[in-house]
């Protein structure tokens, strides 16, 4: 797709065709005082050689993950991008502002679209995909308001201990039909199942899991499905796709929607995004979903092909009632995905899960055995866990990001009740040596 | 001239309601289902839910729409047709017969003299439906 420019010329017919003498005359009735005035006080232009300087030497005040040794996750992870995607992803095919969904112009990409939804759909053990809502908090606002829209109930239990900037979003997306929240309390940093069949009744439209959850650990997802469909709601489970090489699949431990971000499967960290919202669900909830859906399909000549399906589900069409405003999808980040996980294959993506749980435990070992720093949780975990430190977890990741490492996300800002905790989280690009340096400089930190 | 039987009564959003020994069945006339096309998806409350006159009960899925069905009158649905998961197509096919939806039990016998008579119908979609 082209990107057209809006010259002198192409304003002047246009100005000429309404009958405007300038620009200046349609800004008229902005009152005087709303507008600057005066030029914006921008610097010079530069040459183009001089422009990259200045951006370089911005950009290398940050601290990112190729310059320092990042154990930071959080919901974001520092997983192996393989070099096939950034090469594949520009081909001028793919790498457009905006994508082509016309199947007559189009099949490529529908193609790949279709390929991202079935790859999904397998790992997280569903029917059926979606092509992508914009990152994991977004997604799983959908399924909240899905959820709402299944069953007609007006409550959506969230565990205590899913991401808590999740919840915000969640909050956010609720707000107007008027759903309430109830939090399932987790003090031993998994869902407390006694608290939850509390919680959880009649009114409750989904109960959403987490797992790995926000603090590392494992839920229990089969015990909270049981509890959910006991009460007649749904289960939402929030699952990281990169895990699910080696994890189980949350729909065949009885989740009715999978929702996640899909960052590790191959996007980069890019300083928060853009991510990849992850969103699948069983067949029967499939007019309640929200988002794109590629299917296939067979043209006149009986040739397979494939085209959007579901449209009537869309805002296009549905208008107020449609099952979501979301009428696009993160294309280039599905793309992603899916050259991730053609690139890894199966063999490759249990090889990545096995290497990062197995480092990540090597960590945990190591750094728990620093004097006063202790695993904040008992619960067996993935790739990520939270630390107990003797000192402020924020001065001590100060500390060490000096020495180019990212010790992790201290909690305080997010969970009060852990200010004294750090999140670790390794992926299976660390290695040995980085994580024995890494407690080094612990144990120097806290000491 | 979409076929407008004269023993039923419509309302505005093109359902027809028919008398059955005090139950009312409900239905899409064959004006609706020629606008929306082929039907591909329907979807009915279940068994014992409420509807109220002039509210949704339900969609109508068609390759080009989806519509929202509107209840001729209050009651509790007391039937649904189960064929059309299956066979949606049958909505096309024979509205008035093997396309019904629902059959409720109504809880206003008053709200029957306020639907539209097959004449009042008749000319409704003479001046374009709406």
């Amino acid at each position: 797709m082209r990107y057209l420019p809006n010259t002198a010329q192409n304003q002047r017919a246009m100005l000429d065709t309404i009958g405007v003498a300038g620009i200046e005359d349609l800004l008229v009735r902005i009152p005087a005082k709303a507008r600057l005035g005066r030029p914006l006080a921008l610097p010079p232009a530069l040459a183009e050689a001089d422009l990259v300087r200045h951006l370089r030497g911005l950009a290398a005040r940050n601290a990112d993950a190729d310059g320092h040794v990042c154990f930071l996750g959080a919901g974001a992870y520092d997983h192996y991008v393989p070099s096939p995607i950034n090469h594949l992803i520009l081909r001028g095919e793919f790498f457009t502002a905006y994508t082509p969904y016309q199947p007559e112009a189009s099949q490529g990409t529908l193609r790949t679209i279709y390929e991202y939804q079935t790859m999904i759909a397998e790992l997280t053990g569903m029917d059926v995909a979606n092509a992508s809502i914009y990152d994991g908090a977004s997604s799983l606002a959908e399924a909240a308001l899905m959820a709402h829209s299944i069953n007609g109930r007006a409550e959506i239990a969230l565990a205590g201990a899913l991401n808590p900037l999740y919840r915000r979003v969640v909050e956010t997306y609720v707000d107007g039909p008027g759903l309430k929240l109830r939090e399932v309390p987790s003090p031993e940093g998994v869902l407390d199942l006694d608290a939850a069949r509390r919680v959880v009744g009649a009114k409750t439209a989904a109960l959403v899991v987490q797992s790995p959850n926000f603090y590392g650990c494992l839920e229990d997802v089969a015990a909270a499905a049981e509890l959910a469909h006991a009460a007649g709601a749904l289960l939402v489970v929030v699952s990281d796709p990169v895990n699910l090489g080696v994890l189980e699949a949350p729909g065949r431990q009885g989740a009715d929607i999978v929702v996640g971000e899909g960052q590790g499967l191959g996007v980069p960290l890019g300083f928060g995004g853009p991510y990849l919202g992850v969103f699948a669900a069983k067949t029967e909830f499939v007019r309640r979903m929200p988002g794109r859906l590629v299917g296939a399909t067979v043209d006149l000549d009986a040739a397979r092909g494939f085209a959007l399906t579901l449209q009537t589900r869309e805002q296009h069409i549905r208008r107020a009632k449609a099952t979501s405003n979301i009428c696009t999808n993160v294309a280039l980040c599905a793309l992603m995905a899916t050259i991730y996980l053609a690139t890894l294959g199966k063999q490759g993506l249990v090889r990545a899960g096995e290497l990062s749980t197995a480092k990540a435990h090597y960590a945990a070992e190591r750094l728990a055995a620093v004097p006063g720093v202790s695993l904040r949780f008992t619960q067996p975990f993935f790739k990520e866990f939270t630390l107990r430190l003797p000192k402020s977890p924020e001065r001590v990741a100060a500390k060490l990001a000096r020495q180019h490492i990212l010790a992790g996300l201290p909690l305080k800002t997010l969970d009060r009740k852990l200010g004294d905790c750090l999140l670790v989280a390794v992926t299976e690009r660390r290695t040995k040596d980085e994580i024995d340096a890494f407690a080094d400089a612990l144990a120097k930190a806290v000491a | 001239m979409a076929n407008v039987p004269p023993e039923l009564r419509y309302t505005r959003e093109h359902e027809w309601a028919r008398q059955e020994g005090g139950r009312v069945r409900v239905g899409i006339t064959a004006f609706a289902q020629e606008q929306l096309g082929d039907v591909v998806f329907v979807e009915l409350p279940k068994v014992g839910a409420r509807v109220r006159a002039h509210q949704t009960f339900g969609v109508v899925e068609s390759v080009k729409a989806v519509s929202d069905l509107f209840a001729p009158v209050s009651g509790e649905v007391v039937e649904v047709n189960a064929d059309l998961t299956q066979k949606p197509e049958t909505v096309n096919q024979d509205p008035y017969g093997h396309g019904w939806m629902l059959i409720v039990q109504p809880a206003d016998a008053g709200e029957w003299d306020q639907l539209l008579t097959a004449a009042q119908y008749e000319q409704l979609i003479a001046e374009g439906g709406h």
